[in-house]
């Protein structure tokens, strides 16, 4: 058992290690969220009241937007000289290949979204200082639920003749849960409401987290093996 | 020993194998010639657990792969056109990754006598993008025998290599052989695979039909009765 | 055995279907406070729960598939994709026709509606995938790992979205009571069998040209060979 995680955390670092240090997935990354967040102010009236009713929606576009950039990145690095089919003849069983990419992309995901968090307050003029631990709490468990289905359906899309352009009509409507949750608590928790108000979402959220985990992982394995 | 019996592989429609039966003794050099779609890739992916039978058994030393594949994988070494390296990490690094998927004791030193065997200990710390074909590939037999496997199988090797690169891949291979190590190849280079192997067969649309010992054939002879059975097979 | 259900289910279901019509437009009372209009939810629940249904079968179909690798399952899978958003758009424009003199609105955000344009999103990007895969057992696999995970989002969505906001209204209320007349509750009674075995009958076929057309397949394979 201590072998399975160490071999996962491996293939984690590897990833880790790539993105970090080509930093282009990282910087298209950041500057696509930030990005959106600039996109989105110009559709709105300038220092109108109501910009603080819309912010949480337009954070969650911007970590979404950004996170499923990378993800259709992730596993187009397995393909390039076919390391897929390297890691796949390792004796790690291959439920840990999930695993580590899964740890990766979270990883790296997390990374983007807490440079741009501070840039978001900035932009939208919000103190978010007091609203962070719970803030934290949603963004962990909103960007787990994402990047656990987001591993495997890249893992798919890169199987795909043309699968960048697929990738997001299988991610989008899978997420609407996490969207819907993420948006609702984060607006709350600005608002400076207490946990009993948004606890509801949490729970979904961690529901969301565990039932598309576990399939996942479960599935994986069926989908790379031929 | 690697012990193949009515192996047959299906997708949908399509049979890429077709009840393949092959013994292969410890220490042995086989090789596998047949045109593109005869199913030799298909037939390593399988010896090498990456793909599933629809029907038929592999055993290696005594183990059916399909129920204990991850003791299996331990013993084998896979080269093939494709490198498995990631571009962006050292060549040493590569090495250290692989390494310890497979748990090698001492890595690092073996790394370094890996490197210094295939000619690359001076290359160590670049990245893997920049190196050429040649070297690429020599990188991928260190990383193929990392694990120091008892089985090694190689698909299409050749492909893609210059002269000198194929020269070198040849004497490796040459090396690897004279240190017991199981070895199945796969290639379309009769020159090569004839002079380097012990067995050859010929695979044709999913059927083994010609096996003799390398040392019966000669190139000549056995191009004509190449050119024979793939006319046969059309 | 099964060439006989196939023969057998458009007769029974053919005078079913007469009944619902009657049923619906003339049995049933007209709603005091929708009108006529109202007639339309007949329709509209069976085509809903029938499309929910083939999701359904899709489910079974994917996950028989991933253990068993046998066609048939795919059959079942694709057949049943392509029905449920069929109805799908059904439930999606009958919807908006009722609401917008009843509510004044074509639209509304409301959890069923959500889920429905949501279902019918993963299973149009479902079918995307399937067209962009030759190879028939790669096609398979990666469609029926799709099948599986929209389906388990189904609650999920169907939860966020009610909990997000909430007006459709509840024709089962709250303790298990039906809020309709009983002439009403008779129809639906009717209308949602006949609209299920039309479903069957439906599947059954699509099911037969997917053979059909693996058929043909092989035979141009078997000609192109002997040519």
């Amino acid at each position: 058992m201590g072998y399975y995680f160490k071999k996962v955390f491996l293939i984690a670092a590897k990833d880790l290690r790539i993105e970090f240090r080509s930093k282009e997935k990282i910087y298209s990354m950041m500057l696509f969220s930030l990005l959106v967040m600039v996109i989105f102010n110009f559709a709105f009236e300038p220092g109108a009241e109501y910009i603080k009713d819309v912010a949480p929606g337009i954070l969650w576009v911007a970590f979404i937007f950004a996170a499923s950039l990378g993800l259709s990145r992730s596993f187009v690095l397995e393909k390039e000289e076919d390391c897929m089919q390297g890691l796949m003849l390792s004796p790690l069983d291959r439920s840990g290949i999930y695993l580590g990419k899964v740890i990766g992309n979270f990883i790296f995901a997390m990374v983007i979204e807490l440079i741009s968090l501070p840039f978001f307050a900035v932009f939208f003029n919000l103190s978010l200082t007091s609203a962070l631990p719970p803030l934290m709490i949603v963004i962990v468990l909103a960007t787990f639920g994402f990047i656990t289905v987001g591993t495997l359906f890249s893992a798919l899309s890169v199987g795909i003749r043309g699968g960048d352009m697929i990738l997001p009509l299988l991610l989008f409507p899978m997420q609407v849960p996490v969207i819907i949750s993420a948006v609702k608590s984060t607006g709350l928790i600005m608002a400076g409401s207490g946990i009993d108000t948004y606890s509801q979402w949490l729970k979904l959220l961690i529901a969301f987290d565990i039932i598309f985990f576990v399939a996942s992982f479960v599935i994986f394995e069926y989908l790379i093996e031929e | 020993m690697i012990e193949v019996s009515r192996l047959w592989k299906s997708y949908g429609p399509v049979d890429a194998l077709r009840g393949i039966d092959l013994k292969i003794e410890k220490g042995e050099f086989l090789t596998v010639f047949g045109p593109n779609g005869a199913g030799k890739s298909t037939l390593l992916k399988i010896l090498s657990t990456i793909i599933k039978p629809t029907s038929g058994k592999v055993n290696i030393d005594g183990i059916d792969i399909s129920s204990a594949n991850e003791d299996a994988r331990k013993r084998i070494g896979v080269i093939s056109h494709k490198a498995f390296l990631y571009g962006n990490l050292s060549a040493k690094e590569n090495l250290l990754f692989f390494g310890r998927l497979y748990d090698v004791p001492d890595l690092e030193k073996r790394i370094e006598e890996l490197l210094a065997e295939v000619g690359l200990a001076h290359r160590a710390n670049d990245m893997v993008r920049t190196f050429s074909r040649g070297m690429l590939q020599r990188l991928t037999i260190a990383r193929a025998i990392i694990h120091n496997p008892a089985i090694i199988l190689l698909d299409e090797p050749y492909t893609g290599l210059d002269q000198h690169a194929a020269r070198m891949l040849t004497n490796l291979l040459k090396k690897l052989h004279t240190e017991d190590k199981t070895i199945v190849m796969t290639t379309h280079d009769i020159t090569n695979g004839l002079e380097i192997s012990d067995r050859i067969v010929i695979q044709i649309l999913g059927k083994i039909v010609f096996e003799d010992r390398s040392s019966n054939q000669t190139v000549e002879s056995f191009e004509r009765v190449y050119f024979e059975k793939v006319g046969e097979g059309k | 055995m099964k060439e006989k259900i196939k023969t057998i289910l458009p007769y029974v279901d053919l005078p079913l279907i007469i009944l619902a019509l009657y049923m619906v437009f003339i049995y049933a009372p007209t709603d005091s406070y929708m009108g006529d209009i109202q007639r339309i939810f007949y329709f509209h629940v069976s085509f809903a729960w029938v499309g929910f249904l083939s999701f359904f079968c899709n489910f079974v179909g994917s996950i028989m598939y991933l253990i068993k690798k046998e066609r048939c399952w795919d059959i079942l899978a694709v057949s049943a994709a392509e029905i449920g958003i069929a109805f799908c758009l059904i439930v999606l424009t009958t919807g908006p026709i009722w609401a917008r003199p009843v509510w004044g609105t074509w639209w509304t955000w409301d959890p069923r509606l959500v889920t429905f344009l949501i279902l019918t999103f993963m299973y149009a990007a479902y079918m995307t995938v399937r067209n962009a895969i030759e190879e028939e057992t790669k096609r398979a696999r990666f469609a029926a790992v799709i099948g599986i995970i929209a389906f388990l989002n189904v609650p999920l969505t169907y939860l966020a979205s009610h909990l997000w906001r909430t007006i459709h209204p509840d024709v089962i209320r709250p303790g298990g009571k039906w809020g309709l007349d009983p002439a009403m509750t008779a129809t639906l009674r009717i209308a949602v069998p006949a609209i299920t075995i039309f479903f069957v009958i439906l599947l059954l076929r699509r099911m037969d040209l997917e053979g059909m057309r693996d058929r043909v397949a092989e035979l141009k394979k078997k000609i192109m060979k002997e040519a």
